[in-house]
């Protein structure tokens, strides 16, 4: 493990104008975790990284703490973090081996053992051969892994990543993904990791943050927020989700197309029900409680998805094995298992 | 055969063109070696009247030289941190103080000129002195270099980049000058031609704020036409002309290496 433990304590952040871009904000980041803030574009989620590096201010009252020092009124240049911009701010001016060396030279760390570490970064991000490159030679995958080096070479005490992927095409990015997982895991540093992709936030994170409206919607694990989404926000935004409406009673939910049981207790009275397209499986119509007439089928290869409408007051999303040959119109049944239902007061959402 | 037509015609045009132009020039210089200009060429060429420019001027091209370099100098130390402020800061503050800065070009020179007169012209010493001059060039030439800065700036996201040195442990000074001043270099330089040429040619303030001891060349120039033998103030011209063509062919080689580079990225 390495770095530091950060703390925010009641960080809030408005702007000049009043516009409040965040609202007080208390989280514990542990030594060697990797934390994701996760939300739509003007959650917040930048602001707050942005906070924890020391490029903005926190509202007086705020305080950010990195192994319980406060560090609150510690300019970035002097907090030892490390930062990956979603433009990786690469210096034009340098070349590849001097921008991953610049922050050793400020802290004057000699010539020879510079070269050293610049060697064994290079060699940590897979980048052998283009040190003296200048930036505008590189492709943007190349510029992303001299950035990723560059901000580790200090070895900082936090390292923090603005979008990093963000800037890349599709199929790149799912394996600059892969690489920068297995990289962190290797660092072992704390890092705190700012993405709106939640594919990426789930592969990376130990813990991911949903933020909404300047506000923490939910902190878990990924598989806490998946399974247990703490509201309507949370589920919709991370992976598909039905959200149907019903009543609640003694492990039965009503629903407009009929009952079900379900596992998870709740108080009785008007809920939400959760369910992922992937736990609702597809039967004849007559050995199920819900049956409804296929609109239409999507099929992807690896599993094929069903728009299905009749069943509820909606269409619901079902994810099928992709062996069952079905098309539009038919009529099938819907088994949902009663433990993957998840229960949300309605006014809570 | 048409075509070869429209291009013999439009080739004749641009000839015409540029020998209206170029023709004066020639001309004038051409009257600067020549012995008597009213008697033409044939009363031969000669290189008495350069001479007797050196003799007569040789002060006021010293002193302009001196005045440009001391301007460059006050721009780029005043010039680019303030690009670089108004850059970073943003806001309507920045705008109206980056519109305040430019006014200069709107203001005729003999306005400025007046103004530094009725405020500045009591303190005697300041007055008689070269720095008088060196003010009035300064206010002139300060918009070239902030604005051909700023540009630059506005291309590179100069902001983050200050933030990856400031991630990287750098004092705010450090990356200024590690960072910020070579990223703005091509704008730098263009600016410091600009800043030199401007103030080498200037003559309107300059002609307002001068004493008969603190001529410029170009001040010299307008002397020697209404004092001196046409031959003589032609000889100048030709002196002048000499030294400024280098400053204007590095200032374009300048600009096309700089627009190549934009365009390659």
């Amino acid at each position: 493990m390495n770095g530091v433990a950060v703390q925010l304590q009641g960080c809030a952040k408005t702007y000049p104008n009043g516009t409040r871009a965040l609202d007080p904000v208390i989280l514990d980041v542990a030594r060697g975790e990797t934390l994701v803030f996760l939300g739509p574009s003007g959650c917040g989620k930048t602001t707050l990284l942005r906070i924890i590096a020391g490029l903005e201010q926190p509202d007086a009252g705020g305080r950010v703490l990195f192994n319980g020092a406060d560090v609150t009124a510690v300019p970035i240049e002097r907090r030892n973090v490390g930062m990956v911009f979603q433009s990786y701010a690469l210096f034009p001016n340098m070349n590849v081996a001097d921008n991953i060396g610049y922050g050793m030279k400020i802290r004057g760390v000699d010539r020879a053992e510079r070269r050293a570490r610049i060697a064994e970064l290079v060699a940590l991000t897979g980048i052998e051969g283009l040190e003296n490159r200048r930036i505008d030679q590189l492709s943007g995958g190349q510029r992303q892994r001299v950035a990723l080096a560059r901000a580790v070479a200090v070895r900082p005490s936090v390292l923090l990543l603005d979008e990093p992927l963000t800037a890349l095409d599709a199929g790149l990015r799912e394996r600059l993904r892969g690489e920068l997982d297995r990289l962190l895991r290797m660092l072992g540093i704390t890092t705190v990791y700012v993405t709106h992709d939640q594919a990426e936030a789930m592969a990376l994170g130990d813990r991911v943050v949903v933020m909404r409206n300047g506000a923490i919607a939910q902190i878990g694990r990924p598989r806490d927020i998946y399974f247990a989404p703490a509201s309507r926000f949370v589920a919709e935004f991370i992976g598909a989700a039905n959200i149907l409406e019903g009543d609640y009673a003694d492990g039965v939910l009503n629903l407009s197309g009929g009952k079900l049981p379900v596992d998870c207790g709740a108080p009785a009275g008007a809920v939400i029900a959760i369910i992922r397209p992937e736990s609702i499986g597809v039967v004849a119509p007559d050995q199920a409680a819900l049956c409804g007439r296929v609109d239409s089928v999507s099929f992807i290869g690896a599993r094929q998805r069903l728009s299905v409408s009749g069943a509820v007051d909606k269409a619901v999303l079902v994810d099928a094995p992709n062996a069952i040959e079905i098309k539009a119109g038919d009529r099938i049944g819907l088994r949902i298992d009663p433990g993957a239902v998840r229960l949300l007061p309605r006014d809570r959402s | 055969m048409r075509g070869r037509m429209l291009f013999a015609v439009q080739l004749l045009f641009t000839l015409l063109v540029a020998a209206f132009l170029i023709v004066p020039a020639l001309l004038s210089m051409l009257a600067g070696v020549t012995v008597n200009y009213f008697r033409g060429i044939r009363s031969g060429l000669t290189l008495q009247w350069v001479a007797q420019v050196f003799e007569l001027y040789p002060d006021t091209i010293g002193r302009s030289f001196l005045i440009a370099a001391a301007a460059l100098v006050v721009t780029l130390l005043v010039g680019v941190p303030a690009a670089y402020a108004l850059h970073v800061r943003g806001g309507r503050l920045a705008r109206a103080i980056e519109e305040i800065i430019t006014l200069p070009l709107a203001i005729p020179g003999l306005a400025i000129a007046l103004a530094l007169l009725l405020t500045y012209g009591g303190f005697g010493d300041f007055r008689r002195s070269w720095l008088f001059i060196l003010a009035g060039h300064v206010v002139f030439t300060m918009p070239f270099m902030v604005r051909s800065v700023m540009a630059v700036f506005a291309a590179i996201d100069v902001k983050t980049l200050d933030e990856g040195a400031a991630s990287l442990g750098a004092s705010p000074l450090t990356r200024f000058l590690n960072v910020i001043v070579p990223n703005a270099k091509p704008g730098i330089i263009a600016g410091s031609l600009m800043v030199v040429t401007l103030s080498l040619g200037e003559f309107n303030l300059t002609w307002m704020l001068h004493t008969p001891l603190t001529k410029t060349l170009p001040v010299g120039l307008a002397d020697s036409y209404a004092s001196m033998r046409l031959e003589v103030a032609s000889a100048y011209t030709l002196v002048f002309f000499v030294m400024i063509i280098p400053l204007l062919v590095a200032m374009q080689l300048f600009a096309d290496r700089g627009a190549g580079r934009g365009a390659r990225r």
